[in-house]
């Protein structure tokens, strides 16, 4: 917090590096630092971030193929784990060490020492009184005494004197409010090094369980293992959602909760409960939160001899607010493989612009419009496929049609028979665990606390001296001293005076008369 | 009542406050013209900073309330009675439409920013129960008109439930914190802009505002407002990456609310840096806070309409 103006850098190398150390630990720096950091945040909002929303990211290089990839390489679609971004709150941290340690050091001999003498003219000081009270110096120095202690001033009692100081406090909360922050860094390193997160999907009526393969995504820290996964597991019994129906903000959800069974390793009992948005259920330090819902067709397939080749629900991602959904169904064992894209839409409205199109998320009219293909859908070329997508380069099309629950397809050629049964729903969850979110929040609480330490409590310095009359009296002298206006220090010297005057509510003399200060 | 007509009371209200506040703006600016005609205020000199020991002294700078005139005084005087008023019927046009929605008034950018200018009124009521701020009204009354003009015209949203992410009493606490700042900054962002004016006048040993205190005093004042308001803020932060964690299950995502409310935070923390460096008390330090407040309203109005984000449920 060196604020003296700075001098030209010595020439040797140590005191090139003792001149660079000064000036990375000056407020000046701190205050630049902080504008950067405020800076360096903002492209983070504006461009889409690869943790967050990592489609969009590829959609917005694809659109822009030539400031995309530039953007990129800079590090602008991971703004928060670019090597930029880290520098700046890395050389404010470092900053913050070399500005806050020798600060403890100094506060530290500053609690220890007395406090400062009594100055030479007390009168002179702009917050300052003398009067007269009927008493000894003894006695008015003891009631000084004992009324600035029991307030825990500090205090240096001589024969004719007393300077006391009070307030400490506040460079406490200062020194505190600055280790804090490094403690709630510490704390989301941690999270960022030991912590996992995982998304999944389960349909009504299925399980998880707590192992890497189950989940559909999946991202950890440096140092978690997939062995370390606690062995907990969990079954979706019920799904309940509800939409609001009313004009206003109509189709947004109202409600929706998820009732599950879950084991903390198998073998043990089984518990139930319900988890909702703000409410995840916690297991072993994780924690699994619902994050999102859909549909997910009951869908029969038969061959063409009319056997059944395919029966079981299949999740449909939604597209849009009304859960427009789309999704797949692969029949892979039938000869000629099957395949079908289909978009459900839980209340149907027809739209010839744009295609099937839902108007409102709840199942009013659910439908489920279908695309079917016959062919080779490359599963054996070995490449991972994804489930939701359906390669139809080698595929030929037979047909569209639209189904409602009960109906069925039957497709050209004799290659069988699609029948849409019914539907399930489904949620999404998240898995989280982050070991450093206690630490963080400890760091947030301590940081709080030292800050209104800081910026509430008052510094101030009180010196009395005392002098005897000839008629057995003494003449009173006080004055105060404040680093920040409103210290108050009429009031406290007001307080003191009637303390030792021993005379509560005398008149003051320096208070001013009952209006309000202009401002 | 039923629905019907608690909506309808909640809009009259409002409506009604806005009128209020306008003939309080008008007479707070007949106030204040009439305080501009008159020349030649000077300005006592604010001493800095004796030092003795490591404690130094700022000394309280002597009241120079200038002599007012009496037109002005009148309107200026009635134009708190309006503010007053138009605060008390605004505060019931919110609380009807809590009742109306069933839960707290802060469910939709509307609702928001009607608490909002609440929040703005009150902060500004409050600090006057204990100063005179008349000269204050005028600058405060044109953010709050500004604030209930753009709810009223473009986010105005019928009552619903709440989306089920914000079912939560950290609703309640987070956003209350964030309306109550809003008021501060805005105060503050105020006196900020007011002491720069003011400073530059008294530079050139011109007239300065006859009504309006010391550019000195005016950054004291933001100071103050700021040190409470700062706290608080980090209090709403905090809260919010609580309630964030227990919906989402990370309490910091860097979804663009969060990442404008951290730049706000970041810029008054440089604000409280700049008021304790030399070379950046005066001016700078005004324009600092003037920055933090454009920030808080980038995240205000920018990110809920705007940005796509995890938080936009702006119902507009
Ligand atoms: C992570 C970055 C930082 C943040 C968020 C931060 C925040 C704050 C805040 C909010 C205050 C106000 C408390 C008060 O006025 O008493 C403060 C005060 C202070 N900070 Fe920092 N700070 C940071 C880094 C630093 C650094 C790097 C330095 C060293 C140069 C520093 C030195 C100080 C000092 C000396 C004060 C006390 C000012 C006074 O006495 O009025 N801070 N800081």
């Amino acid at each position: 917090m060196s604020t003296e103006t700075p001098t030209l850098p010595p020439m040797n190398t140590l005191g090139f590096l003792r001149y660079t150390w000064r000036q990375l630990t000056s407020m000046k720096t701190a205050l630049i630092l902080l504008f950067l950091l405020a800076v360096a945040s903002v492209p983070g909002s504006i461009f889409p971030q690869r943790g967050n929303n990592p489609l969009l990211v590829n959609e917005w290089i694809a659109q822009s193929p030539t400031f995309g990839p530039i953007f990129d390489a800079m590090g602008f679609f991971d703004v928060y784990s670019s090597p930029w971004f880290a520098a700046v709150y890395l050389l404010l941290f470092i900053s913050l060490i070399g500005c806050v340690l020798p600060r403890t050091k100094v506060h530290w001999r500053a609690m220890l020492a007395p406090p400062p003498p009594v100055p030479r003219n007390l009168l002179r000081l702009p917050e300052s009184m003398e009067f007269e009270v009927d008493a000894p110096t003894g006695a008015v120095l003891a009631r000084a005494n004992a009324h600035l202690s029991s307030r825990r001033w500090r205090l240096v009692l001589t024969e004719k004197s007393i300077a006391a100081e009070k307030g400490f406090l506040r460079e406490t909360g200062n020194l505190v409010f600055h280790f804090s922050l490094i403690l709630i860094l510490v704390g989301v390193a941690v999270g960022g090094l030991f912590g996992w997160k995982g998304n999944v999907i389960v349909r009504e009526g299925q399980g998880f369980a707590n192992t890497l393969t189950q989940y559909d995504a999946w991202g950890g820290g440096r140092f978690t293992g997939a062995a370390r996964l606690s062995p907990f597991s969990f079954t979706l019994d019920d799904f309940n959602v509800d939409f609001e129906r009313g004009a206003a903000q109509r189709g947004s959800p109202s409600l929706f909760e998820a009732d599950v069974t879950y084991r903390r390793s198998p073998g043990t009992v089984a518990e139930s409960t319900r988890i909702e948005v703000n409410s995840p259920l916690a297991i072993d330090g994780a924690k699994v939160f619902l994050v999102g819902h859909g549909y997910a067709p009951k869908i029969v397939v038969r061959d063409a001899s009319g056997s059944i080749v395919f029966d079981d629900s299949v999740v449909f991602l939604p597209q849009d607010g009304n859960f427009t959904s789309t999704g797949v169904v692969k029949i892979p064992d039938s000869d000629p493989q099957l395949g079908f894209q289909g978009i459900f839409v839980p209340t149907a409205a027809s739209n010839n612009l744009r295609g099937p199109i839902s108007i409102f998320p709840g199942p009013d009219d659910p439908a489920v419009f279908l695309s079917a293909w016959r062919g080779d859908m490359g599963l054996d070329a070995g490449a991972p496929q994804s489930v939701y997508r359906l390669d139809t380069a080698a595929m030929e099309q037979l047909g569209i049609d639209a189904l409602s629950p009960g109906q069925t397809w039957v497709l050209p050629d004799g290659s069988g028979a699609i029948e849409l049964t019914g539907f399930e729903r489904w949620a999404s969850f998240q898995i989280a665990f982050d070991p450093g979110k206690e630490i963080a929040l400890l760091g947030a609480i301590l940081a709080m606390t030292g800050l209104m330490l800081s910026l509430f409590i008052r510094r101030r310095r009180v010196w009395i001296t005392v002098a005897a009359t000839a008629g057995g009296g003494t003449v009173v002298q006080m004055a105060g001293l404040a680093r920040i206006e409103s210290a108050d220090l009429p009031g406290e010297l007001q307080l003191i005076r009637e303390a030792v005057s021993d005379l509560a509510g005398i008149p003051s003399a320096t208070t001013a008369p009952d209006v309000k200060e202009w401002m | 009542m039923n629905a019907m007509q608690l909506a309808g009371a909640s809009n009259a209200a409002v409506y009604a406050s806005m009128v209020i506040l306008t003939l309080a703006m008008v007479l707070f600016a007949i106030s204040f013209a009439a305080g501009r005609r008159r020349t030649g205020i000077v300005q006592t000199q604010v001493p800095i900073s004796a030092s003795i020991g490591s404690t130094a002294l700022l000394t309280r700078p002597a009241l120079d309330a200038p002599t007012e005139d009496e037109a002005g005084r009148k309107s200026a005087n009635i134009g708190m009675s309006l503010t007053w008023l138009g605060f008390v019927v605004l505060l019931v046009g919110v609380v009807l439409r809590g009742v109306w929605a069933g839960r707290v008034p802060w469910g939709n950018m509307y609702e928001f920013s009607i608490s909002t200018a609440v929040g703005i009124l009150g902060a500004f009521l409050i600090v006057s129960l204990r100063r005179d701020v008349r000269w204050l009204g005028l600058f405060i009354v044109i953010p709050t008109l500004l604030t209930l003009g753009l709810a009223v015209t473009v986010l105005y949203t019928e009552a619903a439930q709440l989306v089920p992410a914000l079912k939560s009493y950290w609703l309640v606490i987070h956003v209350a914190a964030a309306i109550i700042c809003a008021g501060a900054f805005t105060l503050a962002a105020a006196t900020a802009g007011l002491s720069l004016v003011q400073g530059r006048a008294e530079r050139r040993g011109k007239a300065a505002m006859a009504k309006v205190p010391s550019a000195e005093k005016l950054r004291t004042f933001t100071y103050r407002v700021l040190a409470f308001a700062f706290p608080l803020w980090t209090f709403a932060v905090v809260a919010g990456a609580i309630w964030a964690e227990n919906a989402w299950g990370r309490y910091w995502g860097w979804d663009p609310k969060e990442t404008w409310a951290f730049i706000t935070w970041v810029i008054y923390a440089a604000y409280l840096h700049a008021r304790s460096t030399i070379g950046w008390r005066g001016d700078r330090a005004s324009w600092v806070a003037i920055a933090g407040w454009a920030a808080f309203l980038i995240n205000y109005f920018g990110v809920n309409i705007f940005v796509n984000s995890l938080h936009g449920y702006s119902g507009v």
